[in-house]
């Protein structure tokens, strides 16, 4: 197979091998979280509040419980009480309470023997609502009068005098922002605006759950890690955490919206009291985005200090984020310290506070809080570099982040990609294509921490010396074969002689998600080292064939070999030969690390992108769109170009189109896709890409973590490619036909 | 609801079962015919995932209703490999990479296969624009656009 100009020396490290999964997955024959069934099982369907806001007078389920198939239906008092904390919060979103807090929210499901079965059942369910005064917006929530979510929800980090709606607040910085203002040429504030979007996955939540009387069960789901769905059904349920065995299908789609459990739960309480019969609950799309994942939406004051040549001498930022009718939802954490984690600032003031709506509990997506963050610092730094006349990307250049800068967020940078990314970008062909009428051009960088995580991973060798490697991060993107990449570059044999499989949860420690960039950075990493492992072992057995010491063996090209000529002179011994003799000289040979991975390497990147804004309809034509991002080492270069490339898809669907459209009743108006409308084929050109490499010096083989950082950048980019194509600068998403159309036609009678 | 007993044709084989008046197509080839390559990503005819042909045409199988199927011939991705051999689509999906989490491949590929029997020589747009009902999260479409290109490409040649 061809190997990437990129790549520095190794065999199979870069190269674009078939991924294994991919004959299952062109075929249909990839089991998917819905695709899986159990004799005897059951259906479930959800009853769900049509009000934003509202008491829960009673529940009766007499009616659909006469019906013939109906065997179960359960409600929150068939939950255990006396949960504290983010327990609370799950148990208290699998099914509302006293109160139905956001359209959407659960309020009782029901188990028959078909699903329409179900579906006929849940309408049967009567609710007595009493609605009460509601709020969806983030401003809105926090002015006197607006109706409180929960009382006494604030914690202690609260100011006093704050609507009880404000539950968290946050402040941290260096320098002296007075002075920094003080010694700028010219010194912006403005407000930006970002609405909620959905991660947008095509395949809704699924589960079938199993659980006896004994309160032992198990569960097939789709998800981005099944140690957390374990432990969340366990605490929700106050069932023990060994007695639930968790297996991972395929995932459609997840971008941290399958990092916790929405519905889960409910098919394991409706088996257990269905005599433990299975039951099977797959979402509709309109449950989906009305119920899970979305993003929280924020309000954002920046204000940036600049000299004339671009020095950037201050900024200061405060945030107001929701994330639903949830303490602790909304990314205000990670929002601030990715708000300046691009450039070395002398004085910086980050300040948010995290507000309660009546709206879905917000998960995690795709870098979650930096989209917001750069959206606002990012399109000010903009607006700021063309009020000078400044080219963006020599002024990012003279302000940026590098190694041994103190991060905007405390830490120093160990080495970091930053600067390549922009000297890639400003040397790309894109940004040298002239533009014509009504086209305009935005650059924007964008960052992402990166994860390390708690990781558990085992390898085996096999009889015939091919190697199996279990690991328990599910692939969603290509990571399975990233993994055997390096486990077969490590081991010195074939990719094709590696299989990675995602296992369940009796078969590892405890993984976290795929999430935070982590699955090829920590997996890979934790896989390397079982790797060593196992060769330390392979060695090991030579050396007693051989009879000389262990550590005359070296390992090399697949086989152990004498160390040098003092060795001894034996013939290599290949791993299929050490595997085929294994019984004899010790058993099994495998290799094993567990670690919380450490090591992990910054993201970075700069997107440049040209549009085209029809000033007649307010349409904007993503004319060409540019990625460049630092991967540390691109292990399969396919796969991390396809994370740039549907990194900067979602970014620019959140731009141009994507938002959570509630009514004034409180009521989620865009519940299916033709509404919520994510970008189409036709929507997008193609999407360059450049994969910078600055490797990362605390993973083997320098991974960083590719999946984040995409979705940063393309928010301003967009808009300041918008505002120099229809000379209107839009402070608030998305950026619509209809307020791009407004927009320039306010500018006209200006 | 009374059970309709439904005879049809799926990927060339002979079929009957039963369906409930309401049950989709969609429904009936996953949870009566076990052929669950097909997918549902929205129930509303919006996503693609869906995509099967009924007598040649492609539709969304979520809105058909399963008796419509009555005397017709189907087609899924189950049926697209011919005995064990790839179609050139599903291999180029394979090597460009046009794939991450696989749940729209069935769909986008039974849509690209239709496009290709009428039009073997698309243009980009015109690709985007027939695929514009197939939604992918996860791509951003430039590696599907390629491997649908290079896959007609290869069909031309093989013609």
């Amino acid at each position: 197979m061809a190997k990437d100009e990129i790549t520095k020396g190794y065999k199979l490290v870069g190269t674009r091998p078939n991924r294994p999964d991919g004959l299952d997955k062109v075929t249909g024959r990839a089991r998917y979280g819905a695709d899986f069934s159990l004799p005897g099982m059951l259906w479930a369907a959800v009853v769900r509040s049509p009000h934003a806001h509202a008491k829960i007078k009673r529940i009766d389920a007499t009616k659909a419980l006469a019906l013939d198939g109906v065997k179960a239906v359960v409600t929150r008092a068939d939950l255990p009480t006396g949960l504290e904390g983010e327990d609370l919060n799950l148990q208290e979103n699998t099914l509302a309470g006293e109160k139905a807090l956001y359209d959407g929210h659960a309020v009782a499901a029901v188990a028959a023997t078909s699903a329409l079965l179900a579906q006929d059942a849940a309408r049967l369910i009567e609710v007595e609502y009493e609605v009460i005064p509601h709020v969806t917006d983030v401003d809105a929530a926090m002015q006197p009068g607006a109706p409180v979510i929960r009382e006494g929800a604030a914690d202690y980090s609260v100011p006093e005098g704050m609507h009880p709606n404000v539950v968290r607040h946050m402040e941290f910085g260096h320098g002296d922002v007075v002075a920094g203002f003080a010694a700028a040429d010219i010194v912006r504030e403005e407000t930006y605006k970002t609405e909620a979007t959905h991660q947008g996955y095509i395949e809704p939540h699924a589960c079938v759950g199993q659980m006896g009387e004994d309160g032992r069960g198990e569960m097939w789901v789709c998800t981005q890690g099944h140690w957390y769905i374990r432990r969340m059904c366990a605490a929700v349920l106050g069932i023990e955490a060994a007695n639930l065995r968790v297996t991972p299908s395929e995932i459609g789609g997840g971008f941290g919206g399958k990092t916790t459990i929405f519905m889960e739960p409910l098919a394991l309480a409706l088996s257990k009291k269905a005599g433990g019969r299975p039951v099977k609950l797959v979402m509709s799309r309109a449950e989906v985005l009305r119920a899970t994942g979305p993003t929280a939406s924020a309000s954002m004051d920046v204000k940036i200090g600049m000299k004339k040549d671009g020095t950037v001498t201050a900024g200061q930022v405060m945030f107001r984020m929701q994330g639903g009718a949830f303490v602790g939802m909304s990314p205000i954490g990670e929002a601030l310290p990715c708000a300046f984690a691009c450039y070395d600032i002398p004085a910086l003031k980050h300040e948010a506070v995290e507000v309660l709506t009546n709206r879905p509990k917000a998960a995690a997506y795709r870098a979650p809080g930096s989209p917001m963050a750069a959206f606002a610092v990012e399109s000010l730094m903009d607006e700021m570099c063309r009020e000078l006349g400044l080219d963006p990307i020599d002024v990012r250049l003279k302000n940026a982040a590098k190694e041994g800068s103190k991060s905007s967020y405390g830490p120093v940078y160990n080495r970091i990609g930053l600067v390549e990314t922009l000297e890639a970008a400003k040397a790309h062909p894109n940004y040298a294509i002239p533009l014509g009428p009504n086209q305009g051009r935005g650059v924007a960088s964008g960052f992402w921490f990166n994860h390390g995580g708690e990781t558990s991973v085992s390898l085996a060798i096999g009889e015939d010396g091919t190697v199996q490697v279990s690991i328990g991060t599910p692939d969603i993107g290509g990571s399975r074969a990233s993994i055997a990449l390096m486990t077969a570059e490590t081991l010195g044999i074939p990719y094709e002689n590696v299989r990675v499989n995602v296992v369940e949860t009796g078969a590892l420690g405890v993984n976290e998600p795929t999430h935070g960039s982590r699955a090829t950075f920590a997996s890979g990493k934790a896989a390397v080292e079982a790797a060593r492992q196992a060769i330390k072992e392979m060695c090991r057995r030579a050396a007693a064939e051989w009879e000389i010491e262990p550590e005359a063996v070296e390992w090399k090209d697949g086989a152990a070999q004498p160390a040098g000529p003092n060795a001894g002179k034996f013939p290599p011994m290949t791993i299929a030969e050490i595997g085929a003799k294994m019984g004899g000289t010790g058993g099994p040979i495998s290799g094993h690390h567990e670690t919380n991975a450490g090591g992990v390497g910054a993201s970075f990147g700069t997107h440049v992108v040209d549009v085209e804004v029809d000033p007649e309809t307010g349409r904007t034509t993503v004319l060409r769109y540019l990625v460049v991002q630092d991967a540390g080492t691109a292990i399969h270069p396919a796969y991390v170009e396809g994370q740039y490339q549907g990194g900067a898809a979602q970014g620019i669907g959140w731009a141009l189109n994507e938002e959570y459209v509630y009514g004034a009743d409180g009521r989620l108006q865009n519940t299916v896709f033709l509404d919520y409308r994510i970008p189409v084929a036709s929507d997008l050109p193609m999407i360059d890409t450049v994969i910078v490499e600055v490797p990362n010096p605390g993973h083997p083989y320098g991974v960083r973590g590719v999946g984040e950082t995409g979705i940063t950048p393309p928010l301003p980019a967009l808009a300041g490619a918008v505002a120099a194509a229809a000379g209107v600068r839009l402070r608030s998403l998305p950026m619509s036909p209809p307020k791009v159309l407004a927009a320039i036609k306010a500018a006209r009678q200006a | 609801m009374k059970k309709v007993h439904v005879t049809t044709t799926v990927n060339g084989d002979p079929v009957e079962f039963l369906a409930d008046p309401r049950e989709t197509l969609l429904d009936c080839l996953r949870n009566h015919l076990d052929l669950t390559g097909t997918k549902e990503g929205c129930g509303t005819g919006d996503c693609g995932a869906c995509s099967v042909t009924l007598d040649g045409t492609l539709v969304c199988s979520c809105l058909v209703l399963g008796v419509e199927a009555e005397g017709k011939k189907v087609e899924t991705i189950e049926g697209m490999a011919s005995e064990g051999e790839l179609h050139p689509l599903q291999r180029q999906f394979i090597e460009h990479a046009a794939l991450q989490c696989g749940f729209c491949t069935p769909g986008i590929l039974v849509a690209a296969k239709s496009l290709l029997e009428q039009n073997p020589d698309p243009s980009e747009s015109e690709i985007r624009f027939w695929l514009a009902g197939n939604l992918c999260r996860c791509t951003g479409y430039d590696k599907i656009v390629r491997a649908v290109q290079d896959a007609a490409a290869e069909m031309r040649g093989a013609a």
